[in-house]
This record gives structure tokens, sequence and C-alpha cells, in this order.
């Protein structure tokens, strides 16, 4: 199967559609393909965005509505690249789209998901809860169809959901596809998946449940994940009475993630000010090296500087363990100034980074270069790197460099 | 063309279950009538097309799921040649009222009725086009030769658009031209790099799809994209061209460096600023003022005028980049220097942290932490810094030959409503018979605004003002997190510094996504259709003057300048310029405003065409109005997870709530409604709504009908207005449930039995 010469982007988080979307609305023809059962990324799973304190799903519903009533774009989930060939005006990629076992059938009634008694690790909620192995990733998921894990097919669990659904939309036979795309340009917005917290030992994240990291507390303060929206301490339950946030877990650091991901002091300003919603008297604490917000983000800064219960101590964090309540004590000392400090707090939140997604395995088939990070450099022609892809950077940053990156292919489609 | 209008109503996904489809389909007076066990399914796809293809449907009422599901079934259809209204009955009845009860039938049938009256009351649409003395242009005007300019002339042109630059100087290149050197944008970054400024201008120079204007500004712009005809100021010589969107590169300037006495500069001879020191190092020699001697160590004073409320409140992002890169001048072009940076936070973002850590290698640079207390001339010409270290709580001396201030950077923009504020004043001020109040104000308005005087740049014939909006400290306003480069202003787009502060990377990849988004309007403009956010949409609104009462509401409210007036205030329309939001349409108290598939008419038509029950039997009705982007969407939500709320809501979804017209109230509660809940987005600094303006407008029309309500002594109560954020779904159903509760306190509408 081949189609007809087109741009490709491969990732559809925030970026992906993006760029996809810009060029498909300048009339080009855009294939995007995106590995998870939907598009969305990691701004899916954000609960609010720096600096206005508004949810993301509100502009993911002006980006799908314009996907939507946009016919020139082909979505593929599901999907992986297997291999890129040709060059910039002439690219061939083949592609594997793996079986949803629902299709386009599906009218989202949800009576596969009730019959079904598999449970899965919840993908979208970061593993934190469960959801049934039959399901729909998230309630704004598109493409608007239920998935099925490849972890039931050939149980009765799976058989359960074919009879339970009346639209003949569970089909259990589905087989992985190749698909060929013809692209004069490739747009590579892979995206970034949180820094494993774990490798910095002295943080002893794998070992107590009250250390969460930033993105966890994105889940943990929304509607739609394991708390519905509770900011509670893991191990207990416990309604923190002071939070500590130790920025730059792991980054700026050569030992673990050389650079700054550019966006977690912001990040964890905007989750002060989640906790201050719903605890207006718990202390919060936050260690860093620079607070980074620059431009028009310095307002929330200032902003949160004027909180009386807010302490923002330099130093790095070089040591947090657990007490015997459940409590964690932070060690943190200034590099420049040697100057040691201790606090006991009820919950910790580590601010960590952005890796590249590429970062161990490259693009299959090469034609991109990556720094020694694993982020693209932005050079050479035909194949472009956008949004966290390409370099840290924040969902504003992200919109615009997918929306210049877009023309960069349409470039490449009208040289031939 | 003849509209042959057909009903369906699918029994699929437990819609049949809860209501009876048959007898809803009985309430309805149209031609073809049809119910299917799964409307969406190929077989009930097929059905349509074969209702279409041998009775000739062309209008297709469809009573399913929500709008939002299944469009890849639904919204296949040309809207020049088929007319499809979504009715909502899986969400916003089967999955959220009790099944098989009454009420839950008379919503199913309501909701038929309405979606049949806005079928009977739309017409085919037919796109926009310019009359054929206003031949499309797709030629994208870029405003500014800096790096910005330069780049997104280069990008437009490579995808074969014509381009012309306006540069207001005798030379291309803006600041960057002044420059030294840049930081390192790849890796190691560890070098300096040239600026190349030269090469860009010579290959902008070589396109032969870009003109350039030297020494030119703006005299006027008329009219709205792909139609636009300026007239420019070259070398003093008028010169007309036409365009079809613009791309606001103007750069940035320094922070006025007179305001930092504070900071040694103009009371100590040799305190300059980062841009002095970029200048001085252009032409090859570091030299301090006071004496001309090489500054053996020199100084650097971060955020001077940044990060403070007294100054620019923002951080200008580079300059701590900028100020590593000069340390780095300095200690390369004088030997044994030393250099000091005093900074509050340095910030290398990014990758830009490998720079920062190079830099932090050189033994001949030092940062410290702190807070400036004051800046002094010793007697030798050096310059005293005292300083708290605010880390350690000591006071620290420094003594330098040279002090750098790193200033920040001041959008060069033109601030459109602020002009037009000066403009109007002024007019004001001349008439003479002015009331006193309005005098005040125009008074008061001058002193408010005079910093805007002259400064114009585009010239705009938009009544709403010559340039375009701001939002805060002179950036443009726009959705700047989801949708960057959306002002309000259709068709011109803002990048670079201008924009926000940034760097000479990051202004590159802006000027490509705005020479994408000028590109894209063009394109769908020269279509008739709309850029974003209904990109695409065909329908555009069209004006009944000859009942125009010139009261001028829709040309103040538009958000984006669409409308202009004549002398007599008569509103002139602009469709190119137009997001098609509605907005003027709820604006106009005299309904003249609609779409061919919206109008004030419609509305009305579907509020009137329901019957309310009789007070007996205390079935109340409560008309909401939500926009269809974020509230709606939220109440499909509500369906998806089984919240149950009052039968007795009637839901219409809007473009936006600054659509709604004041009109729809007073008809709602003549037809008997016992109130109206208006549920739409946040609105003030942080406003969410999507049109910018929409909510607020809807709300300030709503405080005054809410005053006519209690003159007439029915409870302003039955009106509430309420913002809703998108992941704030499970609010609805106690927002419904607690109107519901003050509807029963206040008792049914009195009108009702009119």
């Amino acid at each position: 199967m081949s189609e007809p010469k087109s741009i490709l982007v491969i990732g559809g988080g925030i970026s992906g559609m993006t760029a996809a979307l810009e060029a498909a609305e300048a009339g080009k023809s855009v294939a995007l393909i995106e590995k998870s059962p939907y598009i969305g990324g990691r701004v899916a799973r954000i609960n609010q965005y720096f600096p206005k304190f508004c949810p993301p799903v509100c502009g993911m519903e002006i980006n799908l509505k314009r996907i939507k009533s946009n016919p020139n774009i082909t979505i593929y989930t599901l999907a992986e690249v297997d291999s890129i060939s040709g060059s910039a005006g002439n690219y061939d990629v083949s592609v594997t789209v793996n079986p949803r076992y629902v299709n386009s059938k599906c009218t989202l009634c949800g009576k596969c998901s009730e019959v079904c008694t598999a449970e899965i690790d919840d993908d979208f909620n970061l593993g934190m809860c469960k959801t049934k192995a039959a399901y729909l990733p998230h309630k704004m998921a598109y493409p608007r169809l239920y998935v099925l894990d490849p972890s039931i097919i050939g149980t009765d669990d799976a058989q359960k959901c074919k009879e339970a659904c009346k639209y003949d939309a569970v089909d259990l036979d589905m087989k992985p596809e190749k698909v060929t795309i013809n692209a004069a340009a490739i747009i590579v917005a892979t995206g970034w998946q949180p820094f494993d917290a774990s490798k910095v030992d002295y943080y002893n994240f794998d070992k107590n449940d009250n250390i969460i990291t930033n993105v966890m507390m994105e889940r943990l303060n929304a509607e739609d994940g394991p708390t519905q929206g509770k900011i509670l301490r893991p191990s207990d339950g416990k309604e923190p009475a002071s939070v500590a946030f130790v920025q730059c877990a792991g980054s700026r650091d050569e030992n673990y993630q050389g650079y700054c991901s550019g966006v977690c002091c912001a990040a964890t300003i905007k989750q002060i000010h989640y906790v201050r919603e719903q605890y207006p008297d718990a202390e919060i604490t936050v260690f860093y090296i620079d607070i980074r917000t620059p431009g028009r983000l310095e307002d929330l800064y200032l902003k949160a500087q004027e909180d009386e219960k807010v302490t923002f101590q330099k130093g790095k964090a070089v040591n947090i363990d657990g007490t015997s309540n459940g409590n964690l004590l932070i060690e943190a000392e200034d590099t420049l100034t040697g100057v040691k400090s201790k606090k006991e707090v009820e919950m910790v939140v580590l601010a960590t980074g952005m890796v590249p997604n590429l970062a161990e395995t490259g693009l299959p088939g090469g034609g991109a270069t990556f720094d020694k990070y694993g982020f693209i450099v932005p050079d050479g022609e035909g194949i472009y790197g956008a949004g966290v892809a390409k370099r840290p950077v924040d969902v504003a940053v992200c919109t615009k460099d997918s929306t210049g990156t877009a023309l960069k292919a349409i470039q490449c489609l009208v040289r031939g | 063309m003849e509209k042959k209008i057909g009903c369906y109503i699918c029994t699929g996904c437990e819609i049949g279950e809860a209501i009876n489809a048959e007898a809803a389909l009985e309430e309805l007076s149209a031609p073809v009538k049809k119910t299917h066990e799964a409307l969406c399914s190929p077989e009930g796809l097929a059905m349509l097309k074969q209702d279409m293809e041998s009775e000739g449907v062309n209008a297709l009422c469809i009573g399913a799921c929500s709008m939002r599901e299944k469009t890849e079934v639904f919204n296949t259809f040309d809207p020049k040649k088929v007319i499809v209204e979504r009715v909502n009955l899986r969400e916003h009845v089967a999955w959220c009222q009790k099944p098989g009860d009454e009420d839950t039938q008379m919503m199913v049938n309501d909701y038929m009725i309405m979606g049949l009256t806005k079928v009977e009351k739309s017409d085919f649409l037919e796109a926009y086009s310019p009359s054929e003395e206003q031949p499309i242009d797709k030629t994208i005007i870029v405003v500014g030769g800096g790096v910005t300019g330069l780049t997104a002339a280069l990008e437009a042109a490579k995808a074969g658009y014509s381009v012309v630059i306006v540069e207001k100087e005798a030379e291309l290149g803006g600041f960057l031209g002044k420059m030294n050197k840049q930081f390192p944008k790849r890796p190691p970054y560890a070098e300096l790099q040239d600026t190349n400024i030269g090469d860009l201008i010579a290959e902008a120079e070589a396109n032969s799809n870009i003109k350039i204007y030297k020494n030119a500004i703006f005299n006027k712009v008329e009219n709205g994209p792909c139609i636009y005809e300026i007239s420019l100021n070259v070398n003093g010589k008028e010169v007309n061209i036409r365009g079809g969107a613009f791309i606001m590169a103007t750069g940035w300037k320094p922070y006025d460096p007179n305001n930092l006495g504070h900071l040694g500069y103009g009371n100590c001879s040799n305190v300059i600023t980062n841009v002095m020191m970029e200048e001085m190092a252009a032409k090859g020699k570091l030299e301090r003022p006071s004496d001309g001697q090489e500054p053996k160590s020199v100084l650097f004073i971060q955020c001077a005028g940044s990060r403070d409320p007294e100054h620019l409140p923002y951080c200008s992002a580079v300059c701590c980049r900028v100020s590593l890169k000069q340390a780095k001048y300095v200690r390369e072009m004088i030997g044994d220097s030393k250099v000091y940076i005093l900074y509050k936070d340095i910030r290398s973002p990014g990758l830009y942290e490998d720079f920062y850590k190079n830099m932090q290698q050189d033994e001949g640079l030092f940062l410290t932490k702190g807070e400036v207390a004051s800046v002094t001339e010793d007697a030798d010409g050096s310059v005293v810094v005292e300083a708290e270290d605010t880390l350690v709580g000591k006071n620290i001396k420094l003594k330098a030959d040279m002090v750098v201030l790193a200033t920040g950077m001041v959008p060069n923009s033109a601030d459109g409503e602020a002009i037009r504020k000066l403009t109007d004043a002024k007019a004001t001020l001349k008439k003479e018979d002015a009331a006193k109040p309005q005098i005040e104000a125009a008074e008061q308005d001058l002193i408010t605004y005079k910093d805007h005087e002259g400064s114009q740049i585009l010239n705009l014939n938009y009544r709403q003002g010559p340039d375009l909006p701001m939002l805060k400290y002179g950036m443009p306003d726009s959705h700047f997190i989801c949708f960057p480069y959306e002002t309000r202003r259709t068709g011109i787009y803002a990048a670079g510094p201008m924009r926000t502060p940034m760097d000479i990377q990051d202004s590159m990849d802006d000027a490509a996504g705005a020479a994408m988004k000028a590109i894209q309007c063009v394109e769908l403009t020269s279509q008739g259709k709309a850029v974003h956010p209904r990109a695409g949409d065909e329908s555009y609104p069209s004006f009944f003057l000859q009942r125009c009462t010139q009261c001028k509401r829709c040309t103040e409210e538009c958000p984006f300048g669409t409308i202009n007036e004549d002398a007599k205030g008569t509103p002139e329309i602009f469709p190119t310029r137009c997001r098609r939001c509605g907005i003027c349409m709820g604006a106009c108290p005299e309904r003249i405003i609609s779409f061919k598939n919206y109008s004030v008419d419609m509305i009305a038509s579907e509020i009137k065409s329901l019957e309310i029950p009789d007070e007996d039997e205390e079935k109340p009705r409560v008309l909401v109005f939500m926009c269809e982007n974020d509230a709606y969407p939220a109440l499909d939500i509500v369906g998806k997870m089984r919240l149950q709320y009052s039968p007795f809501v009637r839901v219409i979804p809007l473009r936006c709530l600054g659509s709604t017209n004041i009109v729809w109230i007073a008809d709602s509660l003549s037809s008997g409604f016992d109130g109206i809940l208006l549920i739409g987005c946040k609105y003030g600094d942080d406003y969410q709504c999507h049109y910018v303006k929409g909510s607020e407008l809807c709300n300030t029309r709503l405080g005054n009908v809410k005053e006519t309500l209690d003159r007439l002594a029915l409870e302003s109560e039955r009106i509430r207005f309420e913002q809703l954020e998108f992941s704030e779904y499970e609010k609805i159903p106690k927002i419904i449930e607690e109107f519901m509760e003050t509807i029963d306190r206040v008792g049914p509408n009195p009108y009702k039995d009119f």
C-alpha cells in the first residue's frame, strides 16, 4: 500500500499535532503516526499549563476539532517506524500499525469495558492506578475508539468483549499491518519521557512512596487522575501539611543529565499553586540552584515569592531520607557558598527533567544527527526535529517550533 | 436550492432503550423520517446516502451522538450542497437521564424539534469571494528587515510565495547587524559564532521572490487579508502595493538605561550597557569611556532594570547568556583580565546549560549571587559596586574598571488600541457639542496614553486602531501557549522579540512559524475560508444594513477589528478579516447580522419552537446556552461518565458565548422558560475564551438585561452566567442543580401561561 506524496509527522503529541495541522491547513497532505493508541502525548496528561493555569484540554479540543474537519490529515495510531529510505523530497517510510482489536465501527458505548474483567496498569495515569484491559485511554482520547490490550487476546475476556459489542467493532483477528508512506519530508516530533528519578540513588525515590515526581503530581491534581484530583501523600493518603520541591532532580548534573530541561522551574511554581489551592496552610519549600522563569513567566515567580508560606531555598538537595512517621528529611547544600540546610517535610516532589524519546534508539533508518544527550541537531534537509525531540522546551515553544517546522517540510514538497 | 429535509434518529448506544424514537419522529414535520439501530455504521450511512440519492434529501437532522463524535461519518458532506444538523441524543439525553421516563422523552422530542427548526432556518453555504475589482493577492508583507524579518521572508519565499520586506532604516540587518558575535547555538556550545547577518542579507537580496523596500514606512493599510491595499512611504515617495498577509518582525529596543541611575548609569562614566559593549566589541577594541584604557576588570550587573516591578517586570531571557558571551569577549581580547557577574539567577535554559558550564571553567570569571546596593565612582575612575550576597547575608564590595549593565529587551511594538484612544480623545475635544464628562474622559486619555503618541507602525485603517492590540508589556495579545501566532488581527502575525523576548535562534524559528501562519492565511482566505480557530469554515456574516441604527456596537465589540464604520457610523464589513465567531451578531440590537447557518432568528426560532408545560404540570424549563468549544464538550464528558442532571434543561450550543443576542433572553422568558443559564469560558487577564472577549462581552450584556428584569419585577436570578474551565466538567451537574433550586425558589415564570 502506498500513499500519495505527503509530509510525514512522527509523533502525535502537541508538537506533532501542531506540525500536522499547520501543514494540512495550508492545503498539504499529511500522515501522522503515533505509537500509543491516542494522540495528545504528554500534554494530554498535564493538568494545567503555566503561566495561565488553564487546562490543556481546552486547546486540545480546538486541535481535535481542526483535525476532525480537515480531510488532509491521515492518522495512524499504535504505529511505529520500521525504516526510512530515500532522501529529501522523496522518502519511503515503512510503518507497522499494531492491532487495536477495535475497528472504526466502535461507537464508544463502552460495553466491552463493562464486561472485561482483566485490569492493566493505567499508562495514561503513569501506572499510578489500574484500568480495564478494554478501555478508552482517557476521556478526550482521539481517535474516538476503544482499545483492547494485547495481553487479553486469546483469553475469555477478549471473547466476552467481542460478544458484548453490538456494532461488530471488536475484531480479535486483527494483525499488525505494514504501511509504506511516501513523503517529501519527515518531521520528527517524538517528544520526551520523564527522567527516571530512581537513577539518583541518594534521593531514594524508589524506596519511598512519599517521594513523587512532577509528572506524577500533574496526575494527582487531575480530576481524571488516580485520586480524582486530591493531592494526598501516597503512603497513607494523608493531606500533606508540608511539601518540598527538589529542583534539578538529575538535571544540570554531569552524572545524570547535564542539561537544564528549561521547564521544571515554571512547572514547580505551577504545582505550588496546585498545593496552595487545596491546602491554604501547607508549608512549601523549594530547593533550587537557579530559578529559571524567562520572559513573562517571571510574573509567576514574583507572585509565588509573595506567598509567606513558600520558601525558596538556594541549594542542591544532596540527600533525602525517610523518617519513621513517613516524613522525609532533605539535606541541601549550596555548591558556591557551602551553605548547608536540613528540612523535614511530609511529601517531596522531584522536579525531574525531560529525556528525549529517541535518546537510546535513534531514528530507524538514520537520517538525523543527535547530540550527546539524544536531541536532534537541527541541520540538514528533509528530516526535521520539532519540539522536545530537538531541545527541552515548554509547550509554547513547541507550538511555535512545530509551526515553523511545518513550513520547512512544505518547502521540501514544493521543491519536489 | 430547494431544501428537502430528512430527520433521523439513531437507536444505538442506549438511545433506543432510553426513549421512543418513533414517537419523537412523529412530532416532527418533515418529508423523510427514519430510525436506524446504528446510524454511524456502514449500513446507517448507506441509508442516508440512499435517501439523498433517491429521495433528494439534502438537509439532514440527525439525532444520535454528540456533534463531536463520528465526524468522519456525518461531517463529510459539502456544506455548500448539504445541510447537516447533529442533535445530541446520546451524551446529552440517553446517557444522563432516566431511561423510559416521560421527562426524558420530552427532552428528546424538544431537541429534535429544535434541530429541525435549525435545519429549516439554515441555508446552503456560499464561500465569500471579494469583488472583481479586488483581485486576490497572496504576497506576504514582512515588516522589519532584521534577523526575524529576513528569515521570515526567506522561509516564505522558499515555499514559493512572493514577499515584500518593508524596513524603516536605510540598511537591512536590524540589531544583529550591530552585533559582534552570537553565543554558541550548537554543541559543544564552547565557541562564539559569527552573526552571519551579511550572508542572510545577501541571500534575501538575491532571492527573486523577495522585493525589499528600505527607508520605508507605512502611510496606510486598507482592507483585509488577501486584498490589502498598502501605501508605503519609501524615501519620501509614495509607493502603492497589494498584499495578502503581514508578518510583524519589528524587533526590540534596549531598555532605556537613563532610568538606571541607581545602577550608576549617567553617574559613573565607566558604567555602560550590554548594547554599548556589543558595539564596542564589534569595532574590535574594548576600552572604558573615561580614559580609553583597556578595562582589566569588568563587572556585569544582571537584570539591570529587568525582573524589577519599577522597570521591566519580566525577564528578557537572553541577558544571562549575553553577559557570558561578553565575558568571553573581555577574556579573549584583554590579557590578565578578570570578569565578575553579579546575578539573581543564571538563566541558561535547556542545552545552553552547556555554554554556562563551559564558561564556568574559565578561572578569570567570577559569579556571585547578590542584589546591588550601590554603584559609585572611585577617584581613579573605577566603579565600586556594593551588593548584598543574598545567600550568606553578607555585604560585599567589588571594584572594577568598568561595569556593564545587562539591560533587557523592550518589544518594538505599537499598541493599536492605545493609539486609537488618543485619536478618539482628540476628536472628542475638537467637537463643539461634546458633553463635560466626555471632555474630561478625553483629557484623561490624552494623559494616560501620551507615550503612544506617534508610535504607529502599520497605520491600519481599522476602526479599533492602527496596530495590533497588546496584552501586557507591549507583547501582542494572543493565546500565547497553544496558538502563539493568533493575534487579534486576522492575517497579521507577530514574530521574534516583538512578540516576546527571545534569542537569535528562537527568533529565526519564530520567523518560520509566522511565515507558515501567513501562508495558511492567504491559502484559506483565497478560497473564502476562515482561519483559526474555525479554519476552513465557509460561512461568513452578512449585514442587512437597511435596518442598521448606527449604534456601533458591532464595530466596538468584534475582538478582531473586522468592522469599520463610515462617517455616519454605518458598519463597513471586511469579511476576510472575520473569524466567524458571531460576536457581532450577539452585539446587534437590531438583529441584522446573520450567517447562512447561524443567526439570531435561527436560535430565537429554536427557542420559540418548544412547547412549554403549564405551570401546574410542575415541569420547569431552563434554557442553557453553552460555548461549543469548552462547556459543550465538558457536558459530553458528563454524559460519558453517566452523571445525571435535571431533565428540565434544554441546551443550545453557541459558536462563542459572545454571540449571545440579548433578544434570546427576552424570547426565552416570553416563551415561558423559567430560567436561562449561560456557561462560557473564563475571562480576565488569563482569559480562556478562544475569541478573546466573547464570554466577557456576554456577561456585560447580561448585566444590562438583569437591570431591566429588576425594573419589570422579574427576578434577575432567573438569569445566571457561569464561567467554566473545560476540565471542570464534574461541576456542571452541580451548577445545573443549584440553578434548578434557585428557579424552584423564585417560582415559575409569570409569563408562562400567556
